[in-house]
């Protein structure tokens, strides 16, 4: 057994916000009552103090690279797992862009033995949605689905054409699955590295436009709503293409999208040849990035997703346009989120829900606090002053903008399953 | 005023002084390439290493020769022969030649932002000499000291640059340094060479507009600047050559709307029939050899500034302190 106690319980899906205990037993939850009343119930048990810490449901990322197999020199299922517990997540779900391609089952299964083995959270993998996400043939989905996929996507790249897509989202409504996708038209640009504004201009570095992700994101709405299967838009960054969702959710189409704390927190204005700067999709506009935190702030965005893209120095340490794309993301997206509580533009109440009731809604389950639920809990303090440095970090890479940076607030512990996985 | 940069990487970060500085330190050297006996021993001794990982031709053997006249060693390395075609990282490539111990290193690459990205790992002065489509500073110095010979001024003139602008360091590079002396700039070429974004270059108030017809830009104009056309862009997107010479190439006729005794200018390489007319090229108003010959004294001046006998003792001992 396990006691928290002296928390304020934060949950999203009853709307709670209260000092309470917490017992779990096992891998559940078993009680949730006012401080002090299940001292008797708990005799024996653990205990964790977490006054003045937030007791919330267990984080989850919806969207993350462990990059094993096949890119064990950047990330391991257990450097990387490892890294999300220390930012305080309980799940979190790679894409399938490994090397192989999770595109069977036979892979989907090796991710989740190894992850049974060496990783301190629960691993939810997404599967492609294509043979090796090349956009040709449909992989294959229902094997995954019975192996333990929980989404599907072919994330790096678009899914490839609107009548695979159509394929994809016809075979996966059967199979209640969401189909998350990269979305990107590359036929409106060449070789673009950064997003195209007055700083790719300036810079002299080919630039994509927002139209890019938004032309795709457009044609995602209107196949999804052929199919009726539930559509999720990965890393979401510009706002026309949050326009195109607000309409959809509008119409009441099952349509949902993530956002990430690099561009909810970084403008292209940033980007200086460091290719730590460097993902994909690019760091938007000032006008984008502040429409992105108007939609964490009123709904239309469903998740906060880290996209934690580990690239080792040898990728990265090179010019900029021959840079990959990608950063870490696991340890500071806590910190990043409790940023915009602290400036005033979400509530703390709505950043839980962005980590939690919100991402377990796309994947079509529920994450709350009550009793005989997973004991899963995300303990965090909204205070706490650290800075965050890439080289202490659990991660295998090193490709963060945020390094150095002065946080409030941090995660305290990740209980999973029942036990402490992590505690600061 | 003393020179403080421990690199060139651009023209943008520089003040009007310092470039006004570099031109007057230009000015002996603009001397001697009319001697009889042009090489100096001033920096004997010294090595310059030149990284030319993209293929140049002027501007390497213009910096070899500013090296050779200032009695420097060279350290010579060339894309074709260079391991970079053996999977060497640019990281491995530079520190190679660093071991080597050149007192700075003058570099050409493919990829925008290069240079700074090896000023950031190496202890070692960088001086850019062309980067992607970002900058190419030695350039607009020396085009600078063209129109300041000429003109006597930089101050107030109306500049032109003719075609690809989007992609052209040399009219990024241009563009930073005439802004700083409040010349009104005009930048002409097919519509999609000329993004909106190009007026943010230069800081709020500087006279600068787009044109696409090159009656209208020509109006007035003090310089007319005609940039390479770079066949390799032409064909992303297509865009006939032909349908580039009717509309943009610079013949006397257009030249006419300019200022009578306005200034030609081309960086090189110059392609006659294409972007120029060769009446123009060849014509009274055209400056393109004396560009060339004043890239030499730019390119000494700054050499000699940077790991001349003053400024090399201090960056010893900052080597020292690593």
């Amino acid at each position: 057994m396990l006691l928290i106690s002296n928390g304020r319980v934060l949950d999203p899906a009853s709307g709670t916000d209260a000092p309470r205990d917490v017992l779990l037993d096992g891998d559940r939850i078993v009680a949730i009552a006012p401080h002090g009343h299940l001292a008797s119930r708990a005799q024996g048990a653990e205990m964790f103090d977490a006054k003045n810490l937030i007791v919330a449901p267990g984080f989850i990322d919806l969207h993350c690279h462990l990059r094993e197999p096949g890119g064990e020199s950047s990330e391991t299922i257990e450097t990387g797992t490892r890294a999300a517990a220390r930012g305080g997540f309980t799940a979190v779900c790679p894409m399938p862009n490994t090397r192989p391609v999770n595109d069977n089952a036979s892979v989907t299964r090796s991710i989740l033995e190894r992850a049974a083995a060496v990783s301190p959270v629960r691993v939810w993998p997404i599967g492609a949605a294509s043979i090796g996400s090349k956009g040709e043939a449909l992989a294959e989905i229902a094997a995954m689905k019975q192996a333990g996929i929980v989404a599907v996507s072919d994330d790096g790249r678009p899914i490839a054409t609107a009548r695979l897509l159509r394929q994809v989202m016809e075979y996966c409504r059967a199979l209640d699955l969401p189909v998350i996708d990269h979305c990107e038209d590359s036929s409106l640009f060449a070789g673009a590295v950064m997003r195209e504004g007055k700083q790719s201009v300036r810079l002299g570095l080919s630039g994509m436009p927002a139209a890019t992700e938004s032309l795709a994101v457009a044609r995602d709405v209107q196949v999804g709503e052929l199919t009726s299967c539930r559509l999720h838009i990965a890393h979401l960054s510009a706002r026309s293409s949050l326009e195109l969702v607000r309409a959809a959710k509008a119409k009441g189409l099952p349509v949902t999208c993530e956002v990430t704390p690099h561009h909810f927190t970084l403008t292209d204005e940033d980007v200086q040849y460091d290719t730590r700067y460097k993902m994909n999709p690019p760091l938007a506009s000032r006008e984008d990035r502040d429409a992105l935190i108007a939609g964490l702030a009123d709904g239309s965005v469903d998740a906060i997703a880290t996209d934690h893209a580990p690239h080792e120095p040898a990728l990265k340490d090179v010019e900029f346009d021959r840079a990959p794309f990608g950063v870490t993301g696991f340890e500071t997206a806590i910190g990043l989120g409790l940023e915009l509580v602290h400036s005033g533009k979400l509530s703390l109440m709505r950043m839980v829900e962005l980590f939690t009731s919100g991402p377990a809604r796309v994947l079509g389950i529920e994450r709350r606090i009550a009793e005989n639920e997973p004991g899963d809990l995300t303990i965090f303090s909204t205070e706490h002053k650290w800075t965050f440095r890439a080289a202490e970090s659990a991660s295998k890479s090193r490709n963060s903008p945020f390094d150095g940076r002065d946080f409030r607030g941090a995660p305290m512990a990740t209980i999973v399953a029942g036990r402490i996985a992590y505690q600061r | 005023m003393p020179f403080r940069f421990g690199h060139m990487l651009g023209i943008e970060p520089l003040s009007a002084e310092e470039i006004l500085f570099l031109l007057d330190q230009s000015k002996p050297f603009q001397e001697i390439q009319r001697h009889p006996l042009k090489k100096l021993a001033t920096l004997r001794g010294k090595t310059v290493a030149l990284a030319f990982f993209e293929p140049s031709t002027r501007t390497r053997i213009s910096f070899a020769t500013a090296a050779a006249r200032l009695g420097a060693d060279q350290m010579n390395l060339q894309a074709e022969s260079s391991s970079l075609k053996k999977g060497e990282s640019l990281l491995d490539t530079v520190r190679t030649l660093d071991a080597m111990k050149p007192d700075c290193i003058v570099m050409r690459h493919s990829s925008s932002g290069a240079p700074d990205f090896v000023a950031r790992n190496l202890p070692l002065p960088v001086i850019n000499a062309g980067d992607g489509t970002h900058e190419h500073p030695t350039q607009a110095l020396l085009d600078a000291l063209t129109i300041r010979d000429r003109r006597g001024t930089l101050e107030g003139l109306n500049v032109t640059i003719l075609g690809d602008i989007l992609h052209s360091r040399v009219a990024r590079s241009n563009i930073h340094l005439l802004s700083k002396f409040g010349s009104r700039i005009t930048l002409c070429g097919p519509a999609m060479w000329l993004p909106r974004e190009l007026e943010c270059l230069v800081p709020a108030g500087t006279a600068i507009r787009r044109v696409t017809r090159i009656d209208e830009a020509l109006e007035d104009a003090d310089v007319v600047m005609t940039l390479r056309v770079q066949q390799e862009r032409l064909h992303e997107p297509a865009l006939a050559l032909d349908e580039y010479i009717l509309q943009y190439q610079l013949t006397p006729e257009r030249l006419r709307i300019a200022k009578p005794d306005a200034l030609v200018m081309h960086p090189g390489p110059m392609v006659r029939g294409l972007e120029i007319d060769p009446a123009v090229a060849d014509g009274p108003q055209s400056c393109v050899l004396e560009q060339v010959t004043n890239g030499l004294a730019v390119r000494m001046a700054l050499l000699f500034l940077m790991i001349g006998a003053d400024s090399s003792s201090e960056r010893d001992s900052s080597h020292a302190a690593d």
